[in-house]
């Protein structure tokens, strides 16, 4: 048997042989899983549907809130009264679950223009808070009737199981009563 | 009881077909020659049941995907216009609707006898643990089969649950966007839960025949708990005493399948469920379907979002480890005066999470919630100290024994050797 | 394991999960008053549908309801299918031509409107969602279709458990017929915005839905004897419109509870034969020796 004579050598590459179709496989399975799972993401004309859109403020009077969609996702824009605004304002950040600022959340100059996503952070039900007729909760924002989140004028968490406040949606005001989300 | 077969090939096609497939051999050793203990209960019935019940959910599945259309602007009418214009619709959506409760109700029999009898303990853990497996993918079929009307409480339930992985640090949120396949639940998300929910049933079906070949391997346990020693005087072929046997308990509960059918079709649905789908208005009150409820409120009794997520998963995992967590050795419960108090005590707190799990995230029921949480995984650690201590009562001999005892009224009872602690050799 | 421990823990396990199973299902009646129980023709294992009920129910929904909420599942022919109301299929085709359904496109590539056939659903009254809310104040008037079976009550414990047994399960029709004889001055303490209506049995109790039925406001067919079979009454058009509701969203409900009666019988009979034969092998052991 001739490799019985360089053992050494003939190992080597075997070896080296076996490694290099090993990882090529590996190589080749992972290429595969690749299509596979990414096929899951939101796919392009989902992204592009959730491009940037512009909102008209004006129409929606002191007091009111109106509902949106963007991305498949709910956002209340409120225009919140003297009071509200005076009540958000003077929470104790220390006392938060979930500690923001009124100012954090707001954009200056803006004050009365509450945007936030109308999911509730729990687990994604709708408060009620935005008709007249609404439970606003114990703290004059929204009430999810899910499992009871309370959540105050500022769309800050402030009892029952939801651990985040309902998170402000990126957005930018183009003029005084317009704003871009996204 | 395997290693032996007493199957003889009766014709030349059959001698032919054992030579090179012996698959009428493998139909005859677990069908017909297999040895069952003769003093089986009609809560063995539920196993045969069970798989009734899921070939009926697999056929009445697949006729309904025949008439079904996943998108999310026609899947509720699709089912309306299953129960209304296909021949015998009506009929096939309330068997697989029903069904999929009757399933669970057979089920949760099976895994509480199961319980009750300490099938899960050496050498049936392997079995113990594919029939934990099949649970956990019956309740994935389940969910997602609920989605598929694309009603309110279909889409919230599906909201509610899904967010649950949003829970996970890091990944979560990725996670959640890959199921949903977009930026909230929606047609993507209905989809692939169709496409799923076709799948994992031939899944449970795969699980299903592990289960029953494990079961084949150590053969069945038996309402005293002692394992067969003399195959001749403690058990009876499969057919036809089980075969008629099972045949009757499946009859039985087909009746009470066909209560609801008929009479009560929607009583274990949700009235939110005829309100199509809208993701601008969240139902008055998310529930899930009832067999979900004791986990649901084991969910809601943790205040914290990951605290509560992992407390309802660690509640079914925690099945998984019973065989290592029951310390003691003797499997019936009818033997353990303590653990049985604890057994009672359980299945109670199982039904008082249901309850709950039904009613608002309020006082007093979110307090009550948490004791029974509590309660629940209370009953592992004291199944685990009870075996430490507890003085099982004696154990009769052998199965035959028993059968004889019970037969004389019980007064000849209990022959038993005080040596409790039987040994788990396999005869 | 002796037989009465294991009796014991059978009736126990069906007692346990006959709590477990039946939670209350979706409200409506929160925080109102329950709905009372009537009696229907449909209730019961051997329910069927009063003909004539459906007949006067469609006249009601047809006069009245379809002015703001559709039926968009329903098509005329069901109208004459068995188990409903039963019209005869010249009156279905007669009905249907009154109506006018929008087709197309035609060659032109227009839409057109041609009278209705029997095939076609009932024309809804709004085009969308948005234009019904748009005539309606913000309101949106519910599709009629699966109504029915999308209104219930809080039913409670332990009454949800005793429905498995009484079948009572007409929460809907029950729901609808007080919510249209429900209506009321507000209390006092109670201001209604514009728009609003009282209630007793709405959840919440306000109603955006004016008051709908008044009484002889339609006119029922006239029996032999020149006068109405039932009376011109709110009480009455709400049973009639409940009732046809409910064959609307379960047009099939008689066909399965004769089923449901076929099955049954034949289960009972097939499970007492297998009794026996189960107790015929079981009582000989596999070498002939007797079971005990």
């Amino acid at each position: 048997m001739a490799h019985a004579t360089d053992t050494s050598t003939g190992t080597t590459r075997r070896d080296f042989l076996m490694l290099a179709t090993g990882a090529a496989g590996a190589v080749g399975l992972g290429a595969v899983v690749i299509p596979l799972i990414s096929q899951l993401a939101p796919d392009a004309q989902t992204i592009a549907a959730g491009a940037p859109i512009d909102v008209d403020l004006a129409p929606i009077a002191e007091g009111q809130a109106i509902k949106l969609f963007w991305r498949g996702k709910l956002i209340f824009v409120r225009h919140r009264t003297k009071k509200e605004i005076d009540e958000a304002k003077a929470v104790d950040i220390a006392t938060l679950r979930d500690p923001q600022t009124d100012e954090q959340r707001t954009k200056p100059g803006h004050e009365p223009f509450l945007i936030i996503y109308g999911n509730c952070t729990h687990l994604g039900c709708v408060p009620l808070g935005n008709a007249p007729g609404d439970p606003k909760g114990d703290f004059d924002g929204w009430f999810c009737p899910c499992h009871g989140s309370h959540y105050d004028s500022s769309g800050r968490i402030r009892k029952g199981p939801a651990p985040l406040n309902l998170p402000v949606p990126p957005y930018a005001f183009t003029a005084d009563t317009k704003i871009k989300i996204g | 009881m395997s290693g032996h077969s007493s199957y003889v090939p009766k014709t030349g096609i059959e001698r032919w077909l054992d030579a090179r497939l012996p698959i009428i051999r493998l139909a005859h050793d677990s069908a017909v020659s297999y040895p069952v203990p003769r003093n089986l209960n009609y809560l063995w019935t539920f196993g045969g049941i069970l798989v009734f019940m899921l070939v009926a959910q697999i056929v009445t599945g697949i006729i309904l995907a025949m008439h079904y259309t996943a998108n999310s602007l026609m899947a509720f009418n699709a089912v309306e216009h299953i129960m209304r214009d296909v021949n015998y619709g009506w009929l096939l959506r309330y068997l697989h609707s029903n069904g999929a409760s009757m399933f669970f109700v057979a089920v949760y029999v099976h895994i509480f006898r199961g319980l009750y009898y300490g099938s899960y303990k050496a050498p049936r853990e392997v079995l113990w643990i594919l029939g934990v497996v099949i649970f956990l993918l019956m309740m994935a079929t389940a969910f997602m089969g609920y989605v598929l009307p694309w009603g309110q409480m279909s889409f919230w339930g599906a909201t509610v649950i899904t967010n649950l992985f949003s829970a996970l640090p890091v990944i979560g949120e990725t996670i959640v966007t890959f199921l949903w396949g977009g930026y909230s639940v929606d047609n993507p998300t209905l989809n692939r839960f169709f496409s799923l929910h076709y799948l994992l049933p031939f899944m449970i079906f795969g699980v299903v025949v592990l289960h029953i070949w494990a079961l084949h391997v150590v053969g069945q346990n038996n309402p005293t708990g002692v394992e067969v020693k003399n195959v001749q005087k403690d058990t009876v072929p499969f057919t036809p005493y089980a075969t008629v046997k099972d045949i009757f308990g499946m009859v039985v509960f087909m009746i009470l399948f066909s209560w609801f059918v008929f009479y009560q079709p929607n009583f274990m649905g949700h009235a939110d469920n005829y309100i199509p789908a809208n993701p601008a208005a969240t139902p008055a009150h998310i529930v899930p379907e009832w067999y979900f409820l004791p986990f649901y409120a084991i969910l809601r009794a943790i205040p914290d979002k990951l605290g509560g997520v992992m407390a309802m998963g660690g509640a079914i995992v925690v099945l998984a480890f019973l065989p290592w967590i029951d310390t003691s050795k003797v499997k019936s419960m009818s033997y353990r005066p303590i653990a049985r108090q604890l057994f009672w005590m359980f299945l109670l707190v199982c039904i008082g999470l249901g309850y709950l799990g039904a009613m608002p995230a309020d006082e007093p029921y979110v307090t009550i919630s948490r004791i029974l949480t509590v309660l629940y995984f209370g009953f592992f650690v004291a199944l685990f100290i009870v075996g430490l201590f507890e003085r099982p009562k004696a154990l009769p001999t052998s199965i035959a024994d028993a059968v004889l005892a019970s037969a004389n009224g019980g007064s000849a009872a209990r022959v038993a050797t005080a040596a409790a602690a039987e040994p788990n050799v396999k005869g | 394991m002796s037989r009465t421990s294991f009796r014991l823990a059978l009736t126990g396990l069906a007692a346990g999960l006959s709590l477990a199973l039946f939670q209350p299902a979706a409200q409506a009646a929160e925080g109102g008053f329950k709905p009372p129980q009537l009696s229907w023709s449909f209730s019961g294992p051997f329910g069927k549908f009063d003909r004539a009920q459906l007949q006067r129910g469609f006249k009601v929904y047809k006069e009245v309801c379809a002015s703001c909420h559709g039926a968009s599942l329903v098509a005329f022919r069901n109208l004459s299918q068995p188990g409903g109301p039963e019209f005869t299929p010249g009156q279905v085709a007669a009905l249907a031509g009154t109506y006018q359904i929008k087709d197309g496109p035609n060659d032109q590539g227009e839409m057109f409107d041609r009278p209705g056939r029997p095939a076609d659903r009932f024309p809804s009254p709004f085009p969308n969602e948005q234009a019904a809310r748009a005539a309606q104040g913000g309101a949106y008037p519910p599709d009629f279709s699966v109504l029915a079976k999308a209104r219930t009550y809080e039913r409670g414990f332990p009454t949800f458990i005793f429905d498995i047994f009484t079948q009572y399960q007409e929460q809907g029709p029950d729901y609808i017929h007080a919510l249209m004889v429900g209506y009321e001055e507000p209390p006092a303490g109670v201001t209604l915005l514009p728009g609003q209506n009282y209630n007793k049995y709405m959840p919440g109790h306000l109603i955006a839905m004016p008051k709908p039925l008044s009484d002889g406001q339609i006119e029922y067919p006239k029996g032999p004897d020149g006068k109405a079979p039932v009376p011109e009454t709110v009480d009455q058009y709400a049973r009639d419109v409940a009732a046809f509701m409910v064959w609307m969203a379960e047009p099939h409900l008689e066909a399965r509870k004769r089923m449901g009666l076929q099955v049954m019988a034949f289960l009972v009979i097939f499970a007492g034969l297998l009794y026996y034969t189960k107790k015929k092998v079981w009582s000989r052991m596999p070498d002939g020796s007797p079971a005990h």
